[in-house]
């Protein structure tokens, strides 16, 4: 059962009168609960294809559906998590998180009880009536994902959410949105340029084409990380080590380098 | 490391950092620290008293048409308590100010919402602007005769134009401050599904805040001016209308008393929005 569903996606930017063809054709489908990860040299579009999903774009060619619909505007049912956070800088980390339960409609009691929860998933305990530039990078972006867990979105669109925060900060994020994944598992479509980030987090990782971007090879991870049992490590870097790891990040870092290498003049 | 080679290194850094004095044909003018500026601010002052009351006490300008500043001063204080075209300078500004008032919350009250909603309806921008670009370039004062034959001289006509003059900044800051929401922020409301009416309340106001204040301090200066302006015409209270009577009279010690007031009025209106405007900004966390 497909969750996102991208049919021969093409997606043409005009810049200044001068078409930029971005997209060429793009096949991907996410099935419900799943996590899959999309990489790709800068500027092939990875993101567009985020952002046709969310609905903030729209496809010049093919379709984008989410649960069998055409994508028409952005909605919660679709949460997002940006890179650069966008968070409300006005608001509290709990008005923050609160405010797509209130455009849902959902009572004051039940709203206070599922910030607390999120509040708690996230570890933001005792922050709650923080403002986000008194936090750091890496709890303005557990801000940023506990307001997109609250909603219970049928889908969670990640734009290189880790992107921004320096590299400690960013494995301590990652293992925990594995941790998450298991708690609470939904269907995941997850932007990154950085490939151990996606074998250790998704279930399959899309390879894109340099631009005009197109998938080139999906990988499936899952069936790899249950076999080899990389879930009984609990820390990142003994995951990282194992030969299995090893072996899949070094077959796609090689499939990103030949497209690195084809765009040279 | 030669000294021509610090040099040039020295230039190129000087954009960045004008705290340090540089020597050099291209170096900006010293910075001077707080104390220096003021005492230059207090010669400045000084220079010009004394050569008012040069010109004055030696009778160079007849004493008739420039008091020396003693005499505003002693002026400034009799009208304090004594009144003047029925009333005393306390009472005419309290009536210019609470016109004032009106007219420039009048003017925020519309002015601010709907700069806001023009910021986000692409088709109310289409609507609204050609009409405000036309109007804000007649000048307040150019709407004395129409506001006096709608309003009257009492208290609508003035209103309507201390409106006139405090209206186009509220407007024009409130949208630019919606146009220039950083998208992402937008987007992230809308992916959690608020309303368009909520995106208005609740993201684009909060965002121009600095930006409606700013255009705030503007408007106020803009209407204080006007409404002086108005009275010179119509009104039957106020500093405006208490300098028509004085000059009647030629009491012209009278008339620079006004302008005095006048000034200092205006000036704490901008000091208490500056007061507000900085509080804001750093309860912002954007200063």
């Amino acid at each position: 059962m497909a969750s996102i569903e991208f049919s021969s996606v093409g997606k043409v930017f005009n810049r200044a009168g001068i078409d930029f063809v971005t997209l060429d054709g793009v096949d991907l489908s996410v099935a419900e609960k799943e996590f899959v990860a999309i990489v790709g040299p800068s500027g092939c579009g990875k993101t567009t294809c985020l952002r046709m999903a969310a609905g903030f774009e729209f496809p010049t060619l093919g379709t984008v559906k989410v649960n069998y619909r055409d994508v028409t505007a952005p909605g919660p049912d679709r949460a997002v998590v940006f890179q650069q956070f966008a968070l409300f800088p006005w608001k509290t980390v709990a008005q923050n998180i609160e405010l797509g339960l209130r455009n849902k409609g959902v009572p004051k009691v039940e709203r206070q009880e599922r910030v607390k929860n999120a509040i708690a998933l996230m570890s933001l305990q005792g922050y709650e009536s923080a403002y986000p530039h008194q936090l750091s990078g890496g709890m303005q972006q557990r801000v940023a994902i506990a307001r997109a867990y609250v909603l219970e979105p049928e889908v969670l669109l990640m734009d290189e959410p880790f992107g921004a925060l320096d590299a400690q900060t960013r494995v301590s994020m990652q293992e925990e949105l594995v941790r998450l994944a298991r708690v609470n598992p939904r269907t995941v479509l997850f932007i990154t340029h950085a490939v151990e980030e996606a074998v250790y987090l998704a279930d399959r990782v899309a390879i894109m084409t340099k631009r005009p971007g197109r998938i080139k090879e999906i990988i499936d991870i899952k069936s790899v990380r249950l076999a080899e049992k990389w879930d009984e490590h609990e820390r990142i870097e003994d995951v990282m080590d194992l030969e299995s790891f090893v072996h899949l990040r070094t077959h796609i870092w090689r499939s990103l380098r030949e497209e690195k290498g084809s765009q040279v003049h | 490391m030669s000294l021509a080679m610090q040099t040039k290194i020295n230039l190129s850094e000087m954009s960045a950092d004008r705290a340090q004095p540089q020597r050099s044909a291209v170096t900006p003018p010293i910075r001077l620290t707080r104390s220096e500026r003021m005492r230059l601010g207090t010669i400045g002052l000084i220079g010009f008293i004394g050569i008012w009351s040069l010109l004055s006490l030696t009778g160079l300008v007849p004493r008739q048409f420039l008091p020396a500043p003693h005499e505003v001063l002693i002026r400034f204080i009799e009208l304090l308590g004594t009144p003047f075209a029925g009333a005393t300078l306390v009472e005419h500004l309290a009536s210019s100010f609470m016109r004032f008032a009106y007219g420039f919350l009048l003017a925020a009250m519309i002015g601010i919402p709907l700069g806001l909603l023009m910021g986000w309806y692409r088709w109310l921008d289409d609507v609204i602007t050609p009409i405000f670009d036309m109007l804000r370039f007649i000048a307040p004062i150019a709407w004395v005769p129409f506001a006096a034959l709608w309003f009257g001289t009492g208290i609508g006509g003035p209103i309507m134009i201390i409106f006139a003059g405090a209206f186009p900044p509220c407007l024009i800051n409130a949208y630019r401050g919606a146009r220039f929401v950083n998208r992402n922020v937008i987007e992230a409301a809308q992916m959690l599904g608020t309303s368009n009416l909520r995106i208005v309340t609740e993201v684009l106001l909060p965002a121009s805040i600095p930006s409606i204040v700013a255009g705030l301090r503007v408007s106020a200066g803009l209407a204080w001016q006007s409404l002086i302006g108005a009275e010179l015409i119509v009104a039957s209270a106020g500093v405006g209308f208490m300098m028509v009577q004085a000059q009647a009279g030629v009491a012209t010690a009278t008339v620079m008393t006004c302008m005095l007031a006048i000034g200092l009025v205006g000036l704490l209106i901008d000091v208490a929005l500056r007061q507000i405007e900085t509080a804001i900004r750093r309860r912002h966390g954007q200063s």
